[in-house]
């Protein structure tokens, strides 16, 4: 060991380390495709693509399969009969396009979903995405009258909005809310809360016949996080809910968090809540539901997909919005907590932009999208698109649910928004499940951490 | 002559010499770069912010929670690991005696030492998976195993106690360790002449008397390895706390790690050039312990005559 060679091999990597900070460029060489392809705009081509553009389709390769994505580019060739279509169905979608990313040299549609998916915030910050505005302006490709923006549901676009641009689409609708079984409460003749005094006289009932009246995924706060805010919101109202989504000070002391924080609180306090539930994992909470351990469970309407195989026959699993915490709340016991999942993007920098674009828009139109609901057994966010279809009970509940809240569905974006705010959320709800914080402390230390957003230079912020 | 020496000596040299270099070196010093940006992993582009990411270290109450979780783990992981490997080692290959002054292993070493490895065959994500259920808290096999033996009082949730939940991933870590320094101090300890051992019982030594001045002192070096090596692995602890951690990292940031943070900043975050601040930190801190490691075994070494 020669302490010369040491050092030179330092003042060597620094040195190395330097040469492309002049250049303020992360890697070597950027690959670059060229300009966008375009071609002749039609009325039967919107959006101009350029008819032998090729075009690279990503899907995320998870429960729903990629059927229904090679049926569309089915269908988008049948159009476009010239175009090569490269089709990559994967899983781990961030580690393999975070490079091409980098080097400008990104597909040209890309469903960014998934655990590995990239996180969407940072590559609107980043200007990776494209606006959609052409794409939901130019005429659906089932009904010619109606624009892409108006045949989809309630939400989808708003969910996919940054700063007034949208920047993503949703394919799948989502509803959250809290599960049981059908089957079961029949037996017993139970009945879904519509209040939360209602919900604890329930609870006790259900506690004395020998079932833990709820469970939930405790190793992931948010499933049980999400219930609780969605109830401060219905309770608080939307300009609670656009206040939190906004960082402003205090929103998370709001009177009507403090009061869901306590209702969850006073679950655990007085035993209604599963033994151990907070250490248990959402394979765990959901087979113990499943096994009717437990009455509630909070959820997604992925929920029933999930349960598949570990679900007994029968049981006949329903989602309803979580209740009212009085009567006086500002929204109707109907609200719900509904909006888009599995991003679809498309990249800035796709070779074949209006390609990608036209490939949504064979997407989200109802032949495709109702195909989907098929393949998936799940609700796409398109209108109509599962009419006259028979559903399995908990996507079905899940319609209903959609149905019966109407313009009173909400969805919040705080915690995609500023991950950082959502990680410290997270934390002190779990802490707040365990009795560890107090309602108030909880409150607190959400407050404190939203403030802490809200003052990061480095932290590109969202309003609605 | 001389000069085909050289020639082959490159010619052997340099290829490893590139790869390591545009492997390993070169991503090194490209951490170390971007760690003075704001890049957000996803763009060509990164601007220049000096040490700002630095800076930010310091107020991040995640981060410091990290470095308090990382410094116990660095305490509690190697001492705990290398105690019971020795122990479990030394009575493997020492612990019997025979006659009047042989000293040999306890009946059965071979297939205890075989057992003992077991779970460095196992990669790190199905130990973690492997101890969820052992930790789960109402089927788990830990608090099952306590009820059965009426210490009732015991069971908790142990991943979701923020009193506990740090001890248990530990408590993991030294599990997974254990076997592979059984075998590698029982490889030392077979290379000292019996003669040491025997004339020391021939003296009167007990077996700690004898561990103490003959056996540890001898199997110096490798206990030193050791610590290095468990310290390393005691600052990482991600994949562990990945897996096996309510959150992860949780509860409220108990078993929370640099590894995690690092990731956490770089992959949900989009703040590359922060997570490599991390990245930098982290390496400074293991190269000082290495450094410290081998320095103080330097001192001690003993030669055997």
């Amino acid at each position: 060991m020669n302490p010369t060679t040491r050092r030179s091999v330092l003042r060597g990597a620094l040195a190395a380390a330097a040469t492309p900070l002049l250049a303020g460029c992360v890697t070597a060489g950027g690959g670059d495709q060229g300009p966008a392809l375009r071609g002749q705009v039609t009325k039967d081509n919107p959006l101009g693509v350029a008819l032998d553009a090729p075009l690279e389709v990503v899907i995320f390769k998870g429960a729903y399969g990629d059927q229904y994505a090679l049926d569309a580019e089915r269908a988008y060739n049948q159009r476009h009969p010239q175009a090569k279509i490269n089709h990559q169905a994967i899983q781990k979608v961030g580690e393999a396009l975070q490079p091409r990313f980098v080097a400008d040299t990104p597909p040209d549609v890309v469903d960014n979903t998934g655990a590995g998916a990239l996180d969407l915030p940072t590559l609107v910050k980043a200007n990776q995405v494209s606006d959609l505005s052409e794409l939901l302006d130019s005429p659906s490709l089932h009904d010619p009258s109606v624009r892409v923006r108006d045949t989809l549901l309630p939400g989808v676009v708003d969910d996919g909005t940054f700063n007034g641009r949208p920047r993503a689409l949703n394919l799948v609708y989502t509803a959250w809310g809290v599960w049981y079984s059908r089957t079961l409460f029949a037996e017993r003749g139970w009945s879904y809360p519509k209040t939360w005094d209602e919900m604890l006289t329930l609870c006790g009932e259900i506690k004395k016949s020998g079932i833990a009246p709820w469970t939930h995924q405790g190793k992931y706060p948010d499933y049980v996080g999400d219930l609780l805010v969605s109830m401060a919101f219905k309770a608080g109202g939307n300009d609670l809910l656009v206040a939190v989504d906004n960082l402003e000070p205090n929103a998370w002391k709001h009177e009507a968090m403090i009061n869901a924080a306590t209702a969850f609180a006073e679950l655990v306090g007085r035993g209604y809540v599963m033994p151990g539930s907070e250490g248990l994992s959402h394979t765990e909470a959901q087979a113990a539901w499943s096994q009717g351990k437990a009455a509630f469970l909070p959820s997604g309407s992925w929920l029933e997909s999930e349960q598949k195989g570990v679900t007994p026959e029968n049981f006949q699993m329903v989602m309803m919005p979580p209740p009212q915490l009085s009567t006086s709340d500002k929204m109707p016991a109907a609200a719900v907590r509904a909006g888009g999942a599995q991003s679809f993007i498309v990249p800035e920098k796709a070779r074949n932009r209006q390609g990608g674009m036209d490939f949504l828009r064979t997407l989200f139109a109802v032949p495709q999208a109702r195909r989907f609901a098929e393949l998936a057994s799940a609700l796409p966010s398109v209108k109509g698109a599962t009419e006259g279809l028979r559903l399995s009970s908990g996507v079905d509940s899940v319609r209903n649910a959609v149905n019966a809240a109407g313009d009173n569905a909400f969805r919040y974006r705080f915690r995609t928004w500023y991950g950082t705010l959502k990680k410290s959320w997270d934390d002190a709800t779990g802490e707040l499940f365990t009795g560890r914080l107090t309602p108030q402390q909880w409150a607190d230390r959400v407050q404190r951490a939203a403030d802490a957003v809200a003052r990061d230079p480095n932290i590109t912020k969202y309003r609605r | 002559m001389k000069h085909g020496k050289y020639r082959f000596l490159a010619m052997a040299i340099l290829p490893a010499l590139a790869l390591h270099v545009i492997f390993v070196l070169s991503p090194y010093a490209q951490a170390f770069y971007l760690s003075l940006t704001d890049w957000t992993g996803v763009a060509g582009q990164a601007n220049f912010v000096g040490l700002d990411n630095f800076a930010r270290l310091g107020e991040d109450p995640l981060f410091l929670s990290a470095l308090g979780n990382n410094a116990l783990m660095l305490i509690v992981v190697p001492l705990a690991t290398i105690a019971i490997a020795l122990f479990l080692a030394s009575m493997l290959n020492l612990g019997g005696r025979r006659g009047r002054a042989e000293v040999q292993g306890v009946a059965g070493g071979k297939v205890y030492k075989i057992v003992y490895f077991f779970p460095q065959l196992l990669s790190v994500p199905i130990i973690a998976v492997l101890w969820q259920f052992v930790y789960s808290p109402n089927n788990g096999l830990l608090n099952g195993f306590l009820s059965a033996v009426g210490l009732d009082g015991l069971a908790r949730t142990w991943l979701a106690d923020g009193s506990v939940a740090l001890w248990a991933v530990m408590a993991v870590m030294v599990w997974s360790a254990v076997g592979f320094y059984v075998v590698l101090f029982s490889a030392a300890m077979d290379s000292i002449p019996r003669e040491l051992f025997e004339a020391a019982r021939l003296d009167g030594a007990g077996r700690l008397a004898t561990f103490r001045s003959i056996t540890l002192p001898l199997v110096r070096d490798n206990v030193n390895a050791a610590f290095v090596y468990l310290g390393i692995a005691a600052l990482d602890g991600f994949a562990l706390v990945q897996i096996l951690s309510v959150g992860p990292g949780g509860p409220d940031g108990a078993t929370e790690v640099i590894g995690l943070g690092l990731y956490r900043n770089a992959f949900s975050f989009g703040q590359f050039g922060y997570a490599s601040a991390m990245g930098v930190a982290l390496f400074f801190l293991t190269l000082t312990l290495a450094v410290i490691a081998m320095r103080s075994g330097r001192r001690t070494k003993v030669e055997m005559a």
